[in-house]
């Protein structure tokens, strides 16, 4: 469509690094964000800040690299990824280490590494893979093939227990389905059955502190110093943030450690009491340009398959921020899922920028592809 | 993004499907966005003032500082009940049962055993508070705190100290381990030693340690001294002196009231059976009254002085005039009164002497009953003290109106009415003082009170010189003598009134004096209950105590002597002071 538009208005960074400099400045403020709100919430604890400063380079280096990668070689190893993947998760559910009373992790030796983070990538990818070269709208039996490759993982995802990723995972793959050309009348049909489900899924699926988790959200008071004392922390330190915010490293709520997970899922309303309403706004429009640039990319996208993949991660990246602040609001049950680019931790870092990485091989790579098309 | 549309489908579908999928992308989108913001909002502007303050209740608190309480002194400011700083241990208990492998080495700065801390800490798992040790030394205190335990914290608190021990125990009184006035002076007297209790706010954080200080709302104030008008010196020899008396007697208990005549003020008083006020473990409970405020006796012949007063006083009877006691036992009412011998014809001074049941009954009923209660009235009898003292009792004196037949009598020679050895002092002591009343004081005072006048000048003195004949030959208070001074005092020997009548065995022996008899510094009274060694005469019994206690306090207040053998020379070697 506007093919030429690599050549004339595209500087060094996307002809020489593959990259996409808006996106690229948009992931660099969001970054520096979340190293100062880190810094805060970890009660300005330089070692921590170190961490996750090598921790942010380590993942941009990760992005660059995966820049780089044409998409038909990511489309070509699909298959290979997402079987890997499958093979690990059901490798953590039978010998998974036991981390925090749910099995998400493998140790490798060296590092210990998240398989289900993997899937967060591979799903997409596999689904982008499978559904880019058939008929539009996919035909009954694609769909089929399709959800049954996302839903495989995802169930597998499910009894680590990790609600939060295996929502991610999930709607990470319907995302590519629903980009491919999913009629509406399907779409309608699961979503009729997605709330069929959600009796079942109380009854059976869910554990019982996910049940309380939900039971909470509508009530956070009936149990304040249990499950409830997440959400009522959290809402605390957002609202004494008022319009303005209490300052840089004034937040009292998460420094005198009332607020858990401050440095990691709950790091938004640190960054809430101290930056305030103003701050969140900043944050909020810098999350939804990301998503903005990731859709735009999507339809730029030289093939089918980049267009897919590009798109599910857009979106995805958009539940991500919208889960962990409806959770941190007090607006969604408490999930584990940080808050993207912000919280502290690496896998999840990782895998993000491992996304972006891909979105700016899409992007950079568009007129290539096209003259080979 | 419509992204598998061909461009057939394009031109054969109308612009609301071809982009519904977009649409709905779009509409969810801002759905979410919208709803963050709006939440967003919500928290931060319209709930604000209320999840601030709600942040605020968590964190920040209003601690108390604990007052210093103030000093009790003797009147020379020797030091009777002092504060030392000390350190409490206490637990969060459902803290610290996650650090149960830290407690041995607490256990053994402690000094406790490491099972049963560890027991006790697991047993109360699901409380927050309990204490573990109280009143440390600060520095093992600072042991414990320098073991940064998780759930162990450490408190500020004061120790009360009494140097005097049990000497001072039952004026001085005690606190609880939690600092509050329990007996004594330190309750009497608790509104100025205990000071106020400062107030600082504080950000604590979540484990409940103190993060930083806001502000101070006020500073403690400590409470103030208390100087007592007690003599150190006076008082140990006063329990000294009662302690060998009680336990030659075999007595039950003792009580001695040492008062200054002319200020009112308590120099010493101490009473047997006593307690150590620094270890009150196994205390008896008889042995914590202060007798001296709080028991009451019926004084017998110590009161016949008064008695003999109010008759003077009514100008009735001079100290010469003549009082015929014969045959020994007289009638009245139902009851027949009787002297220990028949003394035949007695002068007033005579009555005072021999200790004439007779005489003085003889002398009341001239008078009648009005001008006798009257004056036992006016001398403080059946009246509080005034002190507040805890527990303090102000005897039992009948109004006269309510007296039946015989009472006259009775009262005259000190029957039918009650009274603590203070009060006894305190009349012996407005006899000392011509006849003035300064009210009794047990804080130091500076400037001595003018005092009201209850006798004349005229008769008290009188009544004084009377009352020197009962420590000379042929008295009955003989054994009350002190060397170098002139002692004016009067014996008692009551019977301890019981259930149903008078015990035949069982007696309180009372001396009550003043000296020296010229010029009256002191009043003592020494009571001793239920002497069991075969003396009980109060002559007996109280006397020697009497006389052993007064002469060391004179000789300590350096009191001019003004009975010494004519053409001594008296070699004052200071001029006399008050102290």
């Amino acid at each position: 469509m506007r093919r030429g538009s690599l050549d004339t208005r595209a500087g060094w960074l996307t002809r020489w690094l593959r990259l996409d400099p808006f996106m690229l400045f948009l992931l660099l403020l969001v970054t520096l964000i979340g190293l100062g709100v880190g810094y805060s919430a970890s009660g300005a604890s330089v070692e921590q800040l170190t961490r996750q400063g090598i921790r942010y380079g380590l993942a941009f280096a990760l992005m660059l690299a995966v820049a780089y990668v044409p998409p038909r070689f990511l489309r070509a190893w699909a298959p290979w990824f997402y079987g890997v993947g499958l093979l690990l998760l059901i490798a953590v559910d039978v010998a998974g280490e036991i981390g925090k009373g749910a099995q998400r992790w493998l140790d490798l030796g060296v590092v210990r590494f998240q398989p289900s983070e993997l899937m967060k990538l591979a799903v997409p990818m596999m689904v982008a893979w499978y559904l880019a070269d058939r008929p539009t709208p996919p035909r009954l039996l694609d769909v089929f093939v399709a959800l049954l490759l996302i839903g495989v993982p995802m169930v597998l995802v499910m009894i680590q227990p990790d609600l939060g990723t295996a929502l991610l995972v999930g709607s990470a793959g319907f995302f590519v389905l629903f980009l491919a050309g999913l009629p509406w009348r399907m779409l309608f049909g699961f979503a009729l059955m997605a709330a069929a489900a959600v009796p079942v899924m109380w009854s059976y699926v869910m554990h019982d502190y996910q049940r309380q988790r939900v039971l909470t959200l509508f009530d956070p008071e009936r149990d304040p110093l249990g499950t409830g004392y997440h959400i009522i922390q959290s809402k605390i330190a957002i609202g004494s943030g008022g319009l303005y915010g209490k300052g840089w490293l004034q937040g009292t709520q998460a420094h005198l450690d009332f607020l858990p997970e401050g440095t990691t899922d709950f790091i938004l309303a640190v960054f809430a009491e101290e930056f305030g309403l103003m701050g969140v706004a900043v944050l909020l429009a810098l999350y939804l340009l990301i998503i903005l640039r990731g859709l735009f990319v999507a339809t730029q996208a030289a093939s089918s398959f980049g267009r897919l993949l590009a798109g599910a991660i857009g979106l995805t990246f958009f539940v991500y921020v919208f889960v962990n602040a409806g959770m941190v609001a007090g607006l969604l049950p408490v999930v584990g899922v940080p808050l993207p680019l912000v919280s502290y931790g690496g896998t999840s870092l990782v895998t993000l920028m491992i996304g972006f990485g891909i979105l700016m091989s899409i992007h950079s790579h568009r007129g290539i592809l096209g003259r080979a098309h | 993004m419509a992204v598998n549309v061909t461009k057939k489908q394009d031109e054969q579908t109308s612009p609301l499907r071809r982009y519904w999928r977009e649409g709905l992308v779009l509409v969810l989108f801002f759905v979410a966005a919208n709803a963050l913001a709006w939440r967003a909002v919500h928290l931060q502007v319209e709930q604000r003032e209320f999840l601030a303050s709600q942040g605020d209740r968590r964190h920040e608190r209003v601690l108390p500082i604990p007052a210093h309480r103030g000093q009790i002194t003797d009147r020379n400011g020797e030091p009777l009940a002092i504060s030392v700083p000390v350190e409490t241990v206490w637990a969060n208990p459902r803290e610290l049962s996650q650090h149960l492998d830290r407690l041995p080495a607490v256990a053994q700065i402690l000094g406790m055993d490491a099972r049963k801390l560890i027991g006790d800490v697991q047993g109360q798992a699901e409380r927050q508070f309990m204490y573990v040790r109280r009143h440390l030394p600060p520095e093992v205190g600072q042991q414990v705190r320098s073991l940064r335990v998780p759930g162990l914290y450490l408190q500020r608190e004061y120790r009360r100290f009494y140097p005097g021990g049990e000497v001072m125990s039952h004026v001085v009184g005690f606190t609880n381990i939690d600092d509050e006035a329990q007996e004594g002076v330190e309750r009497t007297y608790d509104e100025w030693l205990r000071g106020e209790p400062g107030a600082r706010r504080v950000i604590k954080d979540l484990r409940g340690g103190v993060v930083e200080e806001l502000d101070m709302i006020r500073e403690a104030r400590p409470g103030k001294t208390v100087p007592l008008s007690i003599d150190r010196r006076l008082q140990y020899l006063a329990y000294r002196e009662l302690k060998v008396g009680v336990e030659e007697n075999a007595a039950r208990a003792g009580t001695a009231v040492l008062l200054d005549v002319r200020t009112g003020e308590v120099l010493a008083m101490v009473n047997l059976p006593s307690y150590n006020p620094n270890n009150r473990q196994d205390i008896r409970p008889e042995a914590l009254r202060n007798r001296a405020m709080i028991d009451m006796f019926e004084p017998g012949s110590t009161m016949k002085p008064f008695s003999v007063i109010a008759a003077l006083e009514s100008g009735k009877f001079r100290p010469e005039s003549p009082i015929d006691t014969a045959p020994g036992y007289m009638k009245v009412d139902r009851f027949t009164i009787r002297d220990h011998h028949n003394y035949g014809l007695l002068d007033v001074t005579g009555v005072i002497r021999k200790s004439s049941n007779i005489g003085v009954t003889k002398m009341a009923m001239v008078i009648g009953k009005e001008r006798l209660w009257d004056l036992y009235d006016r001398l403080g009898f059946g009246h509080a003290s005034g002190l507040g003292f805890p527990g303090e009792s102000s005897g039992r004196l009948l109004h006269f109106r309510d007296w039946s037949g015989s009472d006259i009598a009775t009262h005259a020679y000190g029957y039918g009415m009650s009274v603590t050895a203070a009060q006894l002092a305190q009349a012996y002591a407005v006899m000392a003082n011509h006849g003035r009343r300064v009210p009794v004081s047990l804080l130091r005072v500076d400037v001595p009170p003018e005092g009201e006048p209850v006798i004349s000048s005229e008769v008290a003195d009188v009544m004084l010189r009377m009352m020197e004949e009962v420590t000379k030959d042929g008295g009955t208070g003989t054994r009350a003598r002190v060397a170098g001074f002139r002692v004016a005092g009067k014996t008692g020997t009551a019977r301890k009134s019981e259930a149903g009548g008078y015990a035949s065995d069982k007696y309180v022996a009372v001396f009550a004096g003043v000296a020296p008899a010229s010029r009256p510094r002191l009043a003592l009274v020494v009571m001793i209950d239920e002497p069991s060694e075969g003396a009980y005469y109060g002559g007996q019994v109280a006397g020697p105590i009497f006389s052993r206690i007064m002469n060391g306090a004179l000789r300590l207040l350096n009191v001019t002597p003004d009975d010494l053998p004519a053409g001594q020379q008296i070699a004052r070697i200071a001029p006399e002071a008050r102290t």
